[in-house]
């Protein structure tokens, strides 16, 4: 599983990826996207959590979208996305996903490496 | 479970199912995977889980008309491209054609942080959106438990798995999910056997005395017969096969047409008329007793009547073979470069078991022979176990008595056990001829005998094989006194035989003179007495004249004196 680590870096070899991710990690911005399948209570409760916590933890630095991707399904197949909802950290480098319903606040900034993993 | 398909067809009894087009699998599951429904195949790691689902979608995608996807999480669609191109599949062509179509699912665990409540969901709308893009009637999820390293919230996990392969069925694809095998015994490591439970298919791979041996089992079935033994299988570039590629009953059809053994004396042992057609025949003996020169000579005898021989060497190569049966006056030579005698000749140890047979099941479907011979079989026994060489001969006979090819085996044996094959097969023989060396007064000859041929009143005697320029011929050897003796002990015999015969025809002969001379003795004596009697009776007759006449006279004087008187 270890051997296709080309894949996951696909998108950030790109050169002007290259340069946002130096430009972001200096500003800490951030780029952030929610996959969700479609209005479920579980989408929900996991829009709402993320919200409050970039609000909380990074106001003004960062942009968040949400995706439905019933609507994408391609998406699924480019962002190899396993699970729903899955959050994926584009930038600042390393990529991360977050799955899940965001309800565990302290892992989700773990996640976002706003805090140390303990 | 499964209901939507069972109540389909309940008429049939019996559910619908997919061949997988895998060289005899189908025969093993009476016909094929369970159509519309998942099959878990688990095995070790490298045991052929990845290639027995990429060839169930190819054979699907090229023989069935049935699309396929094949949902990989461990390889990508590069990496397995390339791997089954060693088995002669040309995956990019069917992806090109979108008769497959090759999901990569990759995920890394380090990358995922797992926060609460979440679904599969991306991974159902995926398959459906691959399934629909290609019409697949066909799906493999490879190897679907590698989610179990990505993902640590098993409770999501396992629920998500149970509707998937729920989702499956009414999707209504027959598909095959692969699963790794557990480390104490258990079927997969994680249990899907609880998930996926119509169809199980274990796959194994072992290694006996460096010799690896890939063997299949269906280890449940649910609704349906199937064959529960451990089958071997192979994988070349050909793609799977398992064996045996026919029926596993015994259903095969006899013929009584006979064939010639090649051999004039043994045909009269066997009625006259020589082997069954179809039949196994067994040819053992310790070394240098004649199997080969036996085996060549039926050979011989086969194609001498325009019919077609294949000849499997184990021992020697087919130029040896050529010149040593020169040598007692067979020349195969012509029937080879007619292409009616075809050799091929390999030593045991190059390949393990599986791979022997292999060959030799593909080089028969090539050459389509009435007679094959293989000599000798106790020579495969050094690349396997007693128990596999065993299973394999079975399948093997039973294979070609079903396409009625007469298999003519020849089977090396050891002093004092002559009558004991090692790999246990005399039972699947219906033929046994046992060459025997008779060793006596210094030397050794060859005894040739019919321990059992089926279905035919044979002889019971022991006849001497003699191997000459002229060929092989058997003799009638000397039997007297409950003892056969043969050769030079067999000449003496005879010419003590000869003389004690001549002997008694002299003492009869003097006898007859003795009678003879005592008939002549007697008749002599007869003739004595005769001429004695003869004399005694004219000296009678002589005194009865003599008297008669002195009667007479004295009458006469009587008379003379009365008229001198009167």
């Amino acid at each position: 599983m270890v051997r296709n680590k080309k894949k996951s870096t696909d998108l950030a070899n790109k050169a002007e990826n290259f340069e946002q991710a130096l430009g972001a990690s200096s500003h800490n911005h951030y780029v952030l996207r929610l996959y969700v399948t479609g209005i479920t209570p579980k989408s929900r409760i996991a829009i709402q959590n993320i919200k409050k916590i970039c609000e909380e933890n990074l106001r003004g630095r960062y942009d968040l979208e949400v995706v439905d991707i019933y609507q994408q399904p391609d998406l699924i197949r480019e962002e190899q996305i396993l699970a729903a909802p899955t959050l994926i950290k584009k930038l600042p480098l390393p990529l991360r996903k977050i799955i899940g319903d965001m309800s565990n606040t302290d892992r989700i900034l773990v996640g976002l490496d706003l805090k140390v993993k303990e | 479970m499964g209901s939507r398909v069972h109540g389909k067809s309940a008429k049939k009894l019996i559910f619908p199912k997919s061949p997988s087009g895998i060289k005899g699998l189908d025969e093993i599951l009476e016909g094929g995977l369970p159509t519309g429904r998942p099959t878990l195949v688990c095995g070790n790691a490298g045991c052929g889980k990845t290639l027995l689902a990429m060839e169930f979608l190819v054979r699907g995608a090229t023989e069935y008309n049935e699309p396929g996807i094949f949902m990989s999480f461990e390889e990508s669609a590069g990496d397995l491209i390339q791997n089954v191109a060693s088995l002669g599949f040309d995956v990019q062509k069917l992806i090109d054609e979108k008769k497959i179509f090759i999901d990569f699912v990759y995920f890394e665990k380090n990358e995922i942080e797992e926060t609460g409540e979440y679904d599969l969901e991306p991974l159902f709308i995926r398959l459906g959106n691959a399934i629909d893009t290609v019409g697949a009637k066909r799906v493999a999820l490879d190897t679907i438990e590698s989610l179990f390293s990505g993902l640590s919230n098993e409770t999501i996990l396992r629920a998500e798995l149970r509707r998937l392969f729920r989702w499956l069925k009414v999707r209504g694809v027959t598909a095959i999910i692969t699963g790794e095998s557990g480390i104490n015994s258990s079927l997969t490591r994680h249990g899907l056997e609880e998930y996926v439970s119509d169809c199980v298919i274990f796959l194994d791979h072992r290694i006996d005395d460096q010799i690896s041996t890939r063997r299949l089992r269906v280890v449940k079935y649910r609704g349906s017969l199937h064959g529960t033994n451990e089958y071997p299988f192979l994988i070349d570039e050909q793609g799977i096969t398992v064996f045996p590629i026919t029926s596993l009953k015994l259903e095969h059809g006899t013929s009584n047409e006979r064939l010639s053994t090649g051999i004039e004396r043994l045909d009269a042992m066997l009625e006259g008329k020589g082997f069954y057609k179809g039949s196994s025949i067994l040819v053992s003996g310790t070394p240098g007793t004649g199997k080969t020169s036996v085996a060549s000579s039926f050979a011989h005898a086969i194609c001498r009547d325009g019919k077609k021989c294949l000849y499997f060497a184990f021992e020697e190569s087919p130029s040896q073979i050529i010149r040593n049966m020169r040598s007692i006056g067979m020349d195969l030579k012509p029937w080879v470069d007619a292409g009616l005698l075809r050799f091929h000749s390999s030593r045991p140890t190059v390949f393990g078991l599986e791979s022997h047979l292999a060959v030799m099941f593909k080089t028969m479907q090539d050459f389509k022979p009435d007679v094959v011979v293989v000599d000798p079989i106790s020579n495969l026994l050094s690349v396997s176990d007693e128990k596999n060489v065993q299973s394999m001969f079975t399948r093997l006979i039973d294979t070609l008595k079903n396409q009625q090819v007469t298999t003519m085996m020849t089977n090396l044996t050891h002093f004092g056990i002559e009558e004991q094959t090692q790999v246990g097969i005399s039972s699947l023989m219906d033929t046994w001829i046992l060459l025997k060396d008779l060793e006596a007064e210094g030397e050794r000859n060859r005894g040739l005998y019919v321990l059992k041929s089926r279905g035919m009143a044979h002889s019971n005697q022991i006849r001497e094989f003699i191997l000459s320029e002229q060929g092989i011929s058997l003799i009638e050897p000397y039997i007297g006194m409950g003892e056969v003796k043969t050769g030079s002990a067999r000449y003496i015999q005879e010419t003590i035989d000869t003389a004690e015969a001549k002997k008694h025809e002299e003492e009869l002969e003097r006898q007859r003179v003795k009678l003879e001379t005592r008939r002549k003795v007697l008749d002599a004596q007869i003739a004595a007495l005769q001429a004695e009697f003869e004399t005694e009776k004219s000296e009678f007759e002589r005194i009865m004249e003599e008297e008669k006449q002195a009667k007479h006279a004295k009458r006469q004087e009587k008379n003379h004196l009365g008229s001198m008187r009167g």
